[in-house]
């Protein structure tokens, strides 16, 4: 089971000042974000399967309204850093397709020169340092970037990312405390779905009744918990956190109810096993954030049907143009394998030069 | 008179002007601040440079090296201190996968500049959990630097270059060697106006014709001593070649005394399993085969854990007539 039946999603939050302001296109634009991520990501499946795509495939289908709400609302000085599951948020970023869909199949065009995929997709010039493979290994880093912030006197915040399976690690509380004791602008956002793999949320973390973010109470941090199938409420709720680290430079922990369509990776084999095919419906159903959107500008009367309908076509003829795209790049020149490894070698500094670096052969 | 100072003053020395150097470098560590150090290597620096650039951290090593690795990855040059080396093992996460291979996963995209330094010494009697030396377990990473110096001048010169590298420089010091004297010339005595030792370059401490003593970290004063015995009682000329750098490595600076003395001892206090000496020893047998008189030896700490009880701890380090012994073997 799931570890909370969700309230039914409400457009409540959209008289929220943050999201008043948002005029049409915006509120289109947020859209078209969400569909893109879907269709990259049932994309990347269709080549997963159809063994293009080594390794792991996290999918971030049914969590789209997590990262495109809340990254709508960072600026300049505003940073992200997640997990592995980390396709949705490069994408809300503004990384392309391309990149993406070309580190998936190993290519030398990837975001990552095919040296990260799946799980290791960075962006620097869009404020976006990865992609993280270690369950929680990204929290500490996300303070160091609030850190970094702080230090340079800029009015920024860093937002990073964790799963509910990765609260219960220790770099996670050692970051929340140092995050607490020093007035770090570090928004930490636990994407709830649930499960941690198959592990239920009741199955592997014990934590008080107000939910999972209310831990933050043990470091004297805010915390808030909102539902995920809102754009409206995730930007509402994510906003004041934001606020919060500008203005007072203080962390906070936001806890987003969500739901992941899918296994936890391709691989996941009893991902029917560990939920009933009944609940996955039930979510897939009633609790899709990108049917939600589209309900509520389609009730708004931003959107029409055909609207929809085309956007949904030209993110799939996206899509698809990127897997072709990502199938026609060559492989990595071998030549890469020890590019990439030392800062002061790949710029043939003098100490790049002094002594030996690499010890095979 | 040529300037002595200690290790321990070299070292600050050497913090203080890099933090005078560039506005983006600052000391994180467990007392680093207020309480001067846990063996005054920062003493003084706190008065001198505040909050802002020494920052007493609670103890949480995966938390505050994690949080360094993120603020480098924006420009800041965090030093970090480990009280002992051995506690970098609850922050392997940070140190191996994020450190060492956030720039490779991402292409190139990102790099680390921090140093984490602090002792990796046995000796002191402080049981296994706090005599650890992870010297060959970091250097076994590609994306790492290992240094290792063994006396004031060098740990002044290294730790400037640690600090300016822009990759992840882990620096190894001793807590015995500490309150070690040696010459470091001050800054007016330089023709450059400060002391650099760049990393990746050996140091012979002292020539000879007969064999090789090659060593890393405390293991160099050891075989300083070895090598006046030998000479003394034996007749033995030996050569002692300083490492300085584990990682990147001298490699011409090996072959070279190798060609010269055709016989060669690793010495080291690190563990002999895929030891730093294990590594040097396959260089040598696979690049001056030719040149070499016996097969090469390797001196380590003994294989167990480290002993409490201080007389027999003792005996499981290095020792001058241990490395005396086992060159007697080959000359």
């Amino acid at each position: 089971m799931a570890a909370k039946t969700k309230s039914k999603p409400t457009a409540e939050f959209a008289d929220a000042p943050i999201n008043a302001s948002l005029t049409n296109e915006d509120k289109i634009e947020l859209l078209r974000k969400m569909v893109r991520i879907r269709r990259f990501e049932q994309t990347s499946l269709k080549h997963y399967q159809g063994d293009k795509i080594g390794g792991f495939l996290h999918l971030y289908i049914g969590q789209e309204s997590v990262a495109v709400g809340s990254i709508s609302l960072l600026g300049e000085n505003d940073h992200v850093i997640t997990a592995y599951r980390d396709h949705g948020h490069a994408l809300a970023v503004g990384m392309n397709m391309d990149e993406c869909m070309a580190e998936l199949f190993g290519k030398a065009t990837g975001c990552s020169k095919g040296k990260g995929g799946s799980m290791h997709y960075f962006a620097p010039d869009k404020n976006y340092w990865g992609g993280h493979g270690i369950v929680g290994g990204q929290t500490p880093l996300g303070a160091g970037l609030a850190f970094a912030l702080k230090y340079k006197g800029l009015k920024g915040c860093c937002l990073c990312y964790l799963g509910d399976g990765a609260i219960n690690q220790g770099a996670f509380h050692e970051s929340l405390n140092l995050a607490a004791l020093w007035d770090l602008p570090v928004i930490y956002i636990i994407e709830n779905n649930g499960y941690s793999m198959g592990t239920s949320q009741a199955r592997s973390s014990a934590y008080p009744e107000g939910g999972l973010a209310q831990r933050a109470e043990a470091y004297n941090m805010a915390w808030d918990k909102i539902e995920g199938v809102s754009v409206y409420e995730i930007r509402a709720g994510v906003q004041k956190a934001v606020e919060r680290a500008h203005e007072e430079s203080k962390p906070s922990i936001i806890e987003i109810m969500t739901y992941r369509h899918k296994g936890h990776s391709v691989a996941d084999a009893n991902a029917e096993k560990y939920r009933t095919k009944e609940e996955i419906q039930k979510y897939m159903q009633e609790h899709d954030p990108i049917d939600f959107w589209k309900s509520t500008l389609l009730e708004e009367g931003v959107i029409t049907e055909d609207d929809y309908k085309k956007m949904n076509k030209e993110a799939g003829d996206e899509a698809n143009a990127a897997a072709e795209f990502a199938e026609k790049s060559p492989f990595p020149d071998e030549s890469e394998i020890f590019d990439d490894i030392y800062w002061e070698v790949d710029n043939n500094t003098e100490a790049g030069r002094t002594g030996r670096h690499f010890f095979h052969k | 008179m040529p300037r002595e100072i200690t290790y321990r003053e070299a070292l600050r020395e050497g913090l203080d002007e890099e933090l005078a150097h560039d506005d983006n470098v600052i000391i994180i560590g467990e007392e680093v601040a207020e309480y001067n150090g846990a063996y005054k290597v920062t003493e003084g620096l706190w008065k001198k440079w505040g909050d802002k650039r020494l920052i007493d951290a609670p103890i949480s090593e995966a938390g505050f090296i994690g949080m360094g690795i993120g603020a480098s990855m924006l420009g800041i040059r965090p030093v970090m201190e480990l009280m002992f080396y051995s506690f970098a093992y609850v922050a392997f996460d940070q140190m191996m996968n994020n450190a060492a291979t956030c720039r490779y996963m991402s292409g190139g995209l990102t790099h680390c500049p921090i140093v984490v330094r602090g002792p990796a010494n046995g000796g002191t009697n402080v049981g296994a959990t706090h005599s650890h030396t992870p010297e060959n377990i970091f250097a076994n990473m590609p994306g790492l630097k290992v240094v290792s110096p063994s006396d004031p001048h060098d740990v002044k010169g290294l730790i400037k270059s640690a600090i300016r590298d822009n990759d992840p420089v882990y620096f190894m010091e001793s807590t015995v060697l500490y309150g070690m004297t040696g010459e470091v010339p001050s800054n007016d005595e330089l023709d450059d106006g400060e002391l650099i030792v760049p990393i990746g370059k050996a140091k012979v401490k002292k020539e000879g014709t007969d064999i090789s003593l090659i060593a890393h970290g405390r293991a160099v004063v050891t075989s300083l001593l070895a090598a006046e015995i030998l000479a003394e009682k034996y007749d033995i000329n030996a050569e002692v070649l300083d490492l300085r750098s584990i990682r990147p490595i001298d490699e011409a600076a090996i072959m070279e005394t190798v060609r010269k003395t055709h016989r060669a001892i690793y010495i080291e206090e690190n563990k002999p399993f895929c030891g730093v000496g294990a590594q040097i020893s396959s260089m040598i047998m696979e690049q001056a085969f030719d040149d070499l008189d016996a097969p090469v030896l390797r001196i380590t700490s003994a294989d167990a854990p480290a002993f409490y009880s201080p007389p027999i701890e003792k005996l499981q380090l290095p020792t001058a007539e241990e490395i005396v012994e086992r060159a007697l073997t080959i000359c």
